[in-house]
Formats: structure tokens, sequence, C-alpha cells
């Protein structure tokens, strides 16, 4: 996909048309802490004159910098070509087998948009599951499986590339380590993905996430401060808008302060597979499929029956009055009558 | 025998990763020796054997660590030959981010963990950016956009490594990082070999033990700050 625009080389660009072309190269100036190139000298020109006693603070060596320069260049160029670039139609997996060398003897393809729900008991091979798929395992794991992206098997250079991971996961017991705002931490989020509006995205992100929390927050709300159900909404929110894995696995969501079907619903609009590990009935069949795991292998793969889908409304009947004990308890309110 | 250097801040999981992935390869009959290289006291070796893992443990006491670490590898080496281990892993703290055990021709790998919050990657020196296969730890406990972040941080200070997560509880990620050391290049000597980076300049009134503060006994390499 290299153009001719953008040659002679980066390095040897006077540095203002450089920043003017390629905003984001400024961060590996500031992630080294240099200062930029003065207006009118390239970079390579730049590097050329860092003092040796520079370098040395650094842990680099001169003819390095040239290197990782043009590395990182490379890297945002293939970041940036990732958000426009060709789309992923289907992912296929084909079984192996199961801790006693038992065959799986099963093919699911998902095409973005789907849902597939996870059950099984702790230790049945979920964990390795996701792991053969974020591996692209070509029949070189404990559990031989094959993943094909689009029916093919994929670039075995993509394994390790930023740009071309397969699986956000959004994890039950996961925390913000960062002292941040909701805004400047979906800011920074929105930065590493080389987005061109930030401001925008980040508003849409938040807009989105209180769409789907029961209590509201504000974009200065510190993510620290968040409860559990404002966390999970904002992550659903930030992972369909951001994050390019194609697959978004969630570990049950807590009914605590999330819309869950409208979270599941966020993040197929945007054109996500959704695999989803819960017990939750009324999250399990909103699933189109079910993959029943034991013993360290998919022991059946069940598709959502109308039957099941039906029983679907009084599964929500239940669900709902529950909700309502609730909130009569949140209000101080007697539940002697429900 | 494939030599590899493991390094990484205190406490980001390199012993429990290297558990993960020695584990993995003795599923697939490779046989994994280890030298813990730490500084006063470690109960690693423990850790290892507890679960059948041959290891030694090299103190450095009141030396460089690093500079300790480079005195000892060519023999550790040998060791491992004599042990008849088809991998030795070397692991050791980078303690002043400043210094990497790393070995030219030699696999390197870091260990960093999510954790250690967003602004980390840009805090460590060689040992994370000359490091052939970084290996991001804790993931499990963070939120999806900071592993991004975090990942995003990490490529930009190393762009050509090799970046996996692996999970030290779980071993999610192990094998698929045993399968990268097994990959590695055999190492038969390292004497004449090169460090990947300069060990940092010391030789000062301090490095020789003194205790006193003050200019009066400051020699050798000083350098002051400046806060003009």
């Amino acid at each position: 996909m290299e153009t001719d625009r953008d040659t002679p080389p980066y390095s040897a660009m006077p540095s203002e048309e450089l920043l003017r072309k390629h905003p984001y190269a400024e961060d590996f100036f500031t992630s080294l802490g240099l200062a930029l190139p003065p207006p009118g000298e390239s970079v390579g020109a730049y590097f050329g004159r860092i003092t040796a006693d520079t370098l040395e603070d650094l842990g680099v060596e001169r003819h390095e910098l040239g290197e990782r320069f043009d590395a990182f260049m490379a890297l945002l160029a293939s970041l940036q070509e990732k958000r426009t670039g060709p789309a992923i139609d289907s992912i296929t997996i084909q079984g192996g087998v199961d801790k006693s060398g038992a065959a799986e003897g099963f093919a699911l393809t998902v095409a973005p948009g789907e849902v597939v729900s996870i059950v099984g008991p702790t230790g049945s091979g979920k964990s390795r599951f996701l792991a053969d798929i974020e591996w692209m395992a070509q029949g070189d794991t404990p559990t031989k499986r094959r993943v094909l992206i689009n029916g093919a098997v994929p670039d075995p250079s993509r394994r390790f590339s930023l740009e071309y991971k397969l699986v956000a996961q959004l994890s039950q017991n996961m925390n913000f380590v960062m002292d941040l705002s909701v805004e400047e931490f979906i800011a920074m989020h929105a930065e590493s993905r080389m987005v061109n509006d930030v401001a925008g995205i980040t508003r849409t992100i938040i807009a989105k996430a209180n769409e789907l929390a029961g209590e509201q927050f504000s974009s200065q709300t510190p993510v620290t401060a968040l409860s559990g159900g404002q966390s999970r909404a904002l992550m659903i929110a930030d992972t369909s808008c951001l994050s390019t894995s194609p697959i978004v696995l969630i570990d049950e969501i807590e009914n605590a302060g999330i819309d869950r079907k409208r979270a599941v619903r966020t993040l197929v609009d945007e054109r996500k597979i959704v695999l989803m590990a819960t017990h939750d009935p009324i999250l399990a069949l909103m699933g189109d499929r079910r993959l029943v795991f034991k013993n360290g292998g998919v022991r059946a793969v069940i598709a959502t029956t109308p039957a099941e889908r039906a029983n679907m409304a009084a599964f929500e009947e239940m669900d709902a009055r529950l909700t309502a004990v609730r909130n009569a308890l949140r209000n101080g309110e007697q539940i002697d009558h429900i | 025998m494939r030599l590899i250097t493991v390094a990484g801040p205190p406490s980001s999981g390199k012993t429990s990763v290297i558990i993960k992935a020695a584990e993995a390869l003795r599923g697939e009959g490779v046989t994994v020796g280890v030298i813990k290289f730490d500084c006063l006291s470690t109960g690693d070796q423990v850790l290892y054997e507890r679960r059948g893992i041959a290891a030694k443990t090299g103190l450095s006491g009141n030396l460089c660590p690093d500079h300790f670490f480079v005195s000892n590898i060519q023999e550790c080496l040998q060791w491992g030959e004599q042990s008849g281990f088809d991998l030795l892993i070397s692991e050791s703290a980078g303690l002043c981010n400043r210094c990497a055990p790393h070995i030219k021709d030699v696999c390197a790998v870091c260990v960093i963990d999510n954790l250690s919050g967003v602004e980390t990657p840009r805090k460590i020196g060689p040992m994370l950016k000359m490091a052939d296969i970084v290996v991001v730890t804790k993931g499990d406990i963070v939120s999806q956009a900071e592993r991004e972040v975090f990942a995003y941080r990490v490529r930009q200070v190393n762009p050509g490594a090799v970046i996996i997560n692996v999970n030290g509880l779980t071993g999610q990620g192990g094998y698929e990082l045993g399968r990268l050391l097994s990959a590695a290049e055999e190492t038969v000597s390292l004497t004449g070999r090169l460090l990947r980076f300069t060990m940092p300049a010391a030789l000062c009134s301090y490095c020789l033990g003194q205790r006193k503060i003050g200019s009066d006994y400051q020699m050798g390499n000083v350098r002051k700050m400046d806060f003009s």
C-alpha cells in the first residue's frame, strides 16, 4: 500500500513538513525525552548532531536512532492503514482435540455482528480457546486447533502486530490504574489509536457509556471513582468505537448498573464479533449459538432454538421484577409486596 | 543449548512468566534451567525447584548487579551445558532502569507489567528498548483501554520487538512464549561476545566506599544537576 507520495524517506524530510504530514511523529521525540528537531532541519541531520553523552543517557546508539525512527513511522502508517483498511469478513475456528486427545469435530465460522455464548465450568478450556484465537493457532497449540481469517490461513507476522490483534477482552475483574478523568482517559486511548478527531470521538464514547450506565457520570469524573457498572459501560463504549480488534470477549456482565442487552447491542452495531462467557440466561440466549466447553474441548455447538428465544420474554420479566425490588431497596422502600 | 536473558523491574512477574513458559516447554520435551540473579536475597530458587525446574542463584551483594551478571554469565553457560539443558534462562532485575544484561545475538526478553502505568515504558532504558521479546504481564486486572495504550507505548520505544501478553497466574500466553524461546539461536560460547549496551559509567568516590556527603568528598566521575 506504499505510495510514492512520502518519498524521500521520513528521516530526510524537513521537520516542519514531517510534523505537518504526520503529527504523531512528535511522540517519537517525547517518548525519548528529546526536543523536537528545529524547523528546516531533517530528522537524519538532527540525529547526526546529538552528542555522545545524550546517546549514552538515552540508552541507544546513533545508528539505532534512525532505525528506530523508521520502525516507529512504519508502525504509525500501519496503524492508520488498519483504521481504513480491508475488514475481516469471517473468522473460522476448526476443532482440534480435548485434554484426553479426543477429536472435537467442530468448525465454527463467525461473522461481524454475531454473538456467540461460551458456557462450561471453570477449567473447562475457555481461556485456552481464546488464547488459540489470539495466537491464530495453526495446529501448533496443545489443542491442535486452527484459526482461519476470511477462510484462509492468516499471515504469521500478524500474530504479534498491535494493529491486527484479534481479541479485545473486557474481563470482570478489571480496574483502572491511571488516575485520570474520564475525558483524559479516553483521549489518551484515542491518541494511541491515531484517531484524527480525538475530542469528537471522546464525546461520543462518553455519551454512549452514559446511555448504558444506570447512573450518569461526567467527562470530569475520575475513572477510579466510577462504579463497577459505569466502568463496564465506559469500556464497552470505548471498545466499540476505538478498538480495532474484530472480536470482543466479555466475561459475564454483572447485573449492577448497566443495561446488559443494550451493551451487547452497542458492540453488535459496531460490527464486532461478540464472544460472551456467561451463565446469565438473558445474555446466553442473546447468542445465535453457544459453545459448550468440557474437559478442555468444545463438546457441542448449540444453535439457539426458537423455543429458547421465546423463553427470553419470561426471563426478562423475572429480571425486571428483581430489578424493581433492587431499586426499591436502594430507594429505602419497604418490599412487603412484590 | 539456547541461552535467554530475561530482565525486568522488580515484581513485574519474571519468575512466574519463566515458570509458565518452562512448564509448557517441558510438555514438549524441552529441559530448562534457570539462573536467578539478585542483590540481597531471593527465595525464587525454591519456587523453581518446587516445580522441578533446576535453578542456581547468584547474589551480587554490594556489587553492581549487572556488572556481577557479566562477570559470571560465561560460567553459567558452562553449568547449563554440563547439566544438559536445552534452554538456559538467566533472570535478573533491572534495578536502575538503565542497565541491561542483554547480549548481542542472544535472545533478550524484557518482562514489564501493565500495573506499572503507561509512563513506565518511557522510563526504562536498554533493558526494554533493546529486547527482542517484550512480555507484558498482569493484563487481567487492568482495562482493555489501558492494555492497548500500554502496548502502544511499549511499541513506541521498541518498535522492532515482538510483544506478547502472558498471564503469570493462569499461564495464558506461557505456551506461546515457550514457542518463541525455543526458536532462539544456539549459544556455544560467550567469550568475546558483546553486551548490547554499555554498563553505566561509574567509578566515583562512592563506588569505592565513601559515605560522607559534600563536594569535598566527591571524586572521579561526578555529574551535577542543573538548577539554573
